[in-house]
């Protein structure tokens, strides 16, 4: 499965990153190089095997329904590039 | 006491306890040994002098009021993955700029409450993707060891490059660091540290910045292994701030160091003897396995079949889910927005694409690729399907042997710009060829420095436990130190 130029735009713009021309080209060949080592995994039988989703077999763990934090605004903008009155402040998605 | 720099974390404990020396004149110590080694090493990205100092006013305060906790005063570094309230935390990345954290992480609040002093922020690869520091945004950490009648500069390995050649250099008693696909590992043993890894889901993650949730784990490096018992007691605990911390108790993990290991039966994985490594790691190897049985173990050869297909299957599954976590980073809330972008989607295209370095942009598109419709049950299931697999494997052998010994990395230390390793992602991959089995099965690993190569530099030897099972590991992690004697320090050139 080689991926072209056109392929690596796709997908990148799926990532929400931009590369320049000269850099998809580049991409192409170091994701090719990646992913055609990856595909020995071809060699192995998995049909009875049943994904592996976590490192250790436990069920999630319930808590209570009830607010444990909370009342922080200023600490939940304080690193945020632009705020104004406690709200983020973000480009207009709306046109 | 003459340096108490190169005093182990254990040593500095008990001399502070017994008021051989405080806290303050042990922190000041460090503070020296960082302001005339840091510019040349680079293990450090932020120093709180200021704070270790004010930390270390309180545990001799404490110290004198009989109210000593388990690592008070001892002064520690700290990977700058781990989130630390209103101290800059970045990950070595730029996209993360001039993050100041509003919250602790729980495996630092956990140090603190056991009485550490923080020094500062440990350099590292970007998000913890890479294996020689050198894709750091502060640029890459220089190992403090050299090759023989060589000035040419070597990589400490990575992620946990800062920790390592922080511990190595005598920069801090102990570090944190964390390991993903062995993050902890190839680094001590490319700087005569000793590093482990615990079973996944003993250290809570709360706080760390994720790079891929189902594989990161929290670790010491350390000089000592009775050392990393030491840290690592103190790192874990049950979280439910982290829904895959375990609920269960911790042993006491000191208690394992020493123990005899007459009768364990160790596991020598044939997969593991690789073709075109150098015949110095197989003699290494050799010797480990001579070690332990005159120790008095058995040693039993175990089969891991899958073993080869363990870093395929990492860079399929550790990149979707960095894809995946590394979404967050959109330009809003925290972190950089590119200033010259117009509209939603160019500012977080240009965002990412400013704040991001190579590395990471080419894990998280091949994340997105292998997610991406019409690939993903051809890559991405396929690969949690093969993890299974590798994880039956370690299930499988753990009825025959009780352990397992391999060695801890392909190769020592290779130097910084190594321009093979820079134009083929794959070369810079397989340093974790021996290490990543055990974060995909979740098992704990540790490495111990055993041995020089012919070039002087460090090598490691490495355990495996059965899940849960740190004990025996610390158990032959000692006897291995034991008999290796390894007391080489790098010569001083910084």
């Amino acid at each position: 499965m080689a991926i072209d130029v056109a392929t690596v735009r796709k997908v990148a713009s799926l990532s929400r990153l931009r590369e320049t021309d000269e850099r998809l080209e580049s991409l192409a060949g170091e994701l090719n190089g990646i992913l055609g080592w990856i595909e020995q995994l071809n060699e192995v039988d998995v049909s009875a095997a049943e994904p592996m989703t976590s490192a250790v077999e436990v069920a999630a763990p319930l808590r209570d329904d009830v607010v444990t934090d909370g009342n922080k605004v200023a600490d939940v903008v304080s690193n945020a590039p632009k705020t104004v009155d406690g709200f983020f402040v973000v480009p207009k998605v709306v046109e | 006491m003459s340096d108490l720099t190169r005093l182990t974390l254990k040593g500095a404990i008990e001399g502070l306890k017994s008021k051989q020396f405080s806290s303050a004149e042990l922190t000041e110590a460090f503070i020296g040994a960082i302001e005339a080694g840091n510019p040349k090493i680079n293990a450090y990205v932020l120093t709180t002098f200021d704070k270790a100092r004010a930390q270390a006013a309180e545990s001799d305060r404490r110290i004198a009021a009989g109210e000593a906790r388990a690592l008070e005063g001892a002064p520690l570094g700290i990977k700058d993955l781990y989130v630390t309230k209103g101290v800059r935390t970045t990950a070595c990345s730029n996209i993360l700029g001039n993050f100041i954290p509003p919250y602790e992480s729980t495996v630092t609040q956990n140090l603190w409450d056991d009485g550490a002093v923080m020094l500062g922020k440990l350099n590292m690869d970007e998000f913890a993707m890479g294996s020689s520091n050198e894709t750091s945004c502060w640029g890459p950490v220089v190992n403090p060891w050299k090759a023989q009648d060589s000035d040419v500069n070597l990589t400490p390995g990575g992620s946990s490059g800062g920790s390592a050649a922080a511990v190595a250099a005598d920069l801090c008693l102990a570090a944190t660091a964390s390991d993903t696909g062995g993050s902890i590992r190839q680094p001590a043993a490319f700087t005569g540290t000793v590093g482990i890894k615990p079973t996944y889901g003993r250290a809570s993650r709360y706080g760390m910045v994720a790079f891929a949730s189902s594989l990161d784990q929290a670790g010491p490096i350390t000089r000592t292994v009775e050392d990393s018992a030491i840290l690592l007691q103190s790192m874990c605990s049950h979280d439910p701030k982290d829904s895959t911390s375990l609920n269960i108790d911790l042993p006491d993990f000191a208690s394992f160091v020493g123990k005899s290991v007459k009768g364990l039966r160790i596991g020598i994985p044939d997969e593991y003897r690789l073709e075109g490594i150098p015949s110095e790691i197989d003699a290494l190897w050799e010797q480990g396995i001579k070690w332990l049985e005159d120790a008095g173990a058995e040693i039993v050869r175990i089969s891991l079949p899958h073993t080869k297909y363990a870093l395929p299957t990492y860079y399929i599954v550790a990149p979707a889910e960095a894809s995946s976590n590394l979404a967050r980073y959109d330009g809003m809330r925290f972190g950089h927005r590119a200033e010259a972008a117009s509209g939603l989607t160019d500012t977080y295209e240009l965002s990412r694409s400013e704040g991001f370095g190579k590395e990471v942009k080419r894990r998280i598109m091949i994340g997105t690729y292998v997610l991406s419709a019409g690939f993903y049950d051809a890559y991405y299931v396929k690969a949690l399907k093969v993890r299974r697999r590798i994880a039956e494997d370690f299930t499988n052998a753990f009825n025959a042997c009780d352990v397992i010994l391999t060695p801890a990395t392909p190769s020592s230390a290779f130097a910084l710009g190594d321009t093979a390793k820079a134009a083929d992602p794959v070369q810079m991959y397989l340093n974790d060829v021996f290490t990543v089995t055990t974060n995909l099965a979740g098992l704990p690993g540790m490495s111990v420095p055993a041995g020089l190569d012919s070039k002087g530099l460090p090598l490691g030897l490495q355990v495996i436990g059965k899940a849960l099972d740190e004990g025996t590991v610390l158990s032959i992690a000692s006897v291995l130190e034991q008999a290796a004697g390894f007391s080489h320090k790098p010569a001083k050139w910084w």
